[in-house]
């Protein structure tokens, strides 16, 4: 499988980073390379094996379901690159 | 005392203890020091103030602890409340953390003092340090005859150029696929990956969730296991930490290796391997026998498939992790002239991350995509499941591995443009971190051209101990003298 310009634009606009034109076919170029390179895993015979999702099977732990953390609004604002009364603020987003 | 820094940690603290000095005179020299090698760039942030009020904290007797005056370096991908932290990228530049992450708390509780924040390589993807948005780290090394400015590894780059040259006792690293251990090899120091799950992740800037484990790196065996005791720990804020007992790894250190089953990799030795490489490793096995170890030769099939694994599960997860600087809660932010919520997003990231990291983002992206996720990611998870049996089996036979930790000595700047030949570094470390094994890399040797070489032992699930035992015969073996 290999990609072409098209899907390097669809990956870039899924994974939020702009792109230039100037870019793509340097990208492309890149990814087909990686990608062409981690394809023989292709070959493995992974019949019946289970995904290892994690080195520690079946370890997450619960935890009593009680607030532990809160009420430091202006500590959890403190790196925003902009915030206005308690909230974190962005580009008008409804017209 | 003129030459504090050329003490091991191990000696300061006994220095300390019998007041043949004081922790600020031990700090001002480590902070001289730093000011005298500000070419090498291995500090992004210096914290003399901070670092000086520690010491005197330690002096007054108002701070104590198994490290107390101990002076470190830490990583930039560990939280340090009040103290820039950026994991060596401009997009968070300017970040300051209002809290304190897990490992650095555990040193902070034991006495340490935080000289400064180290450089490495862009949220920590990288082997050479090149991909820094703060300026690549230089090594304090150089090969015999030659002025050529070399890498220091990574992407614990700072941390090995810093602990190399004297600017700290010793330094936190991170590894998630030979990040303490190549650059320790390439700079002729100690470094271990604990098991993962044994050091909290909270706190510390994630790459791919499922492989990072922070590890100490030092001059010594014995001050890797004095760091290592202080780092690990559990923490119920990390969800994948692991709750049990953290040995006192320093004092059961005996490298003790009589009956011990050191097992060779047949796989490791690969076609057109560096015949220095190679020696070393000979070298390695024969001084293990000689301390009475029994030598097996063991087979790690799938050894071939582990970094195509690796590039595969490490992308995922960090285009994954990544997806959270968008430029609203931290970071910096690059908002297009009448552009939308969308186009922030984009331009935010197009401007904050560098081009290694945004190659991975992508691919990770590209393989989690519907339609792809089976072929490569579902796959590689699999074939991560076999790479993790093989280690299992071989475990079955020996009680520690002993490999190269890397394929070369360091390497000039620029040599390796081309990704894949990167990648290909990690040759002999990312196995185990796809299994979660504790892994250390110790100075063994110099190649010809005088530069550093390590070897790597392997270990099983939370036998650090026996990891750092070998450890310790290797370098006692190796009498490892050589400074850059």
């Amino acid at each position: 499988m290999s990609v072409d310009s098209e899907t390097v634009r669809k990956i870039a606009r899924l994974a939020r980073i702009a792109v230039t034109e100037d870019e793509v076919p340097g990208l492309t170029e890149q990814l087909n390379g990686i990608l062409g390179w981690i394809e023989q895993l292709g070959e493995v015979d992974t019949k019946g094996v289970e995904p290892m999702a994690s080195v520690m099977p079946g370890h997450l732990r619960w935890r009593a379901d009680a607030v532990t953390d809160g009420g430091i609004p202006d500590k959890v604002l403190a790196n925003a690159p902009e915030a206005t009364s308690g909230f974190f603020a962005v580009p008008k987003v409804i017209e | 005392m003129s030459n504090l820094t050329d003490l091991s940690l191990t000696e300061m603290k006994a220095g300390l203890a019998a007041r043949m000095f004081s922790a600020v005179e031990l700090t001002q020299a480590h902070l001289d020091a730093m000011a005298a090698n500000r070419h090498l760039n291995a500090y992004i942030v210096e914290t003399p103030e901070l670092a000086l009020a520690q010491a005197k904290a330690v002096d007054d007797g108002t701070r104590g602890g198994p490290l107390a005056g101990i002076p470190l370096g830490i990583k930039d991908l560990f939280a340090t409340e009040g103290v820039q932290t950026t994991a060596g990228s401009a997009i968070l530049k300017g970040f300051v953390p209002r809290y304190e992450s897990g490992v650095t708390a555990n040193l902070l509780r034991d006495g340490a003092v935080f000289l400064g924040k180290l450089n490495m390589d862009e949220f920590a993807m990288g082997s050479s340090n090149e991909t820094s948005a703060f300026g690549k780290v230089i090594s304090p090394w150089k090969a015999r005859g030659s002025d050529a400015e070399l890498v220091p590894g990574g992407s614990s780059g700072g941390s090995a150029a810093a602990v190399a040259a004297r600017l700290c006792a010793g330094a936190t690293g991170t590894d998630t696929g030979g990040s303490i251990r190549q650059p320790a090899a390439f700079v002729g120091i100690a470094g271990i990956k604990p098991t993962y799950g044994r050091a909290s992740r909270w706190g510390t800037i994630a790459f791919a969730s499922s492989l990072d484990q922070a590890g100490p790196m030092a001059r010594s065996v014995s001050d890797c296991a004095h760091l290592l005791t202080s780092m690990c720990g559990f923490d119920d804020r990390d969800s994948t930490s692991l709750d049990l007992p953290v040995p006192d790894f320093a004092a059961g250190l005996t490298g003790a290796m009589k009956g011990k089953r050191v097992g060779i990799p047949a796989e490791y030795r690969l076609d057109g391997m560096d015949p220095e490489i190679a020696a070393l490793w000979d070298q390695g096995i024969a001084w293990l026998r000689s301390e009475g170890a029994e030598i097996v030769s063991v087979s790690l099939p799938h050894t071939k498939y582990a970094l195509p694994t690796y590039y595969i599960v490490a992308p995922a997860e960090a285009s994954s992790n990544l997806a959270r600087y968008d430029g609203v809660r931290y970071g910096n932010r690059v908002t297009p002239p009448g552009g939308n919520v969308h186009d922030m997003y984009a331009a935010t990231r197009a401007a904050g991350f560098g081009k290694e990291v945004k190659r991975r983002i992508m691919i990770g992206t590209y393989v989690l995509s519907a339609g792809f996720y089976d072929a490569y990611y579902t796959q590689a998870q699999k074939v991560r499941a076999l790479i993790a049996r093989d280690f299992e089996l071989a475990f079955q036979q020996c009680d520690v591995l002993l490999t190269p930790t890397a394929p070369s000595p360091a390497f000039a700047f620029g040599a390796k443009a081309d990704p894949i030949a990167m990648y290909l570094n990690d040759v002999f470390t990312v196995p185990a971190s796809l299994a979660g094994l504790p892994a250390m890399s110790v100075p063994a040797g110099l190649s010809a051209s005088g530069l550093p070489l390590g070897l790597q032992i392997i270990g099983r699930p939370l036998d650090e101990m026996g990891v750092l035992d070998a450890g310790l015969a290797i370098e006692r073996a190796a009498g490892f003298t050589a400074r850059p």
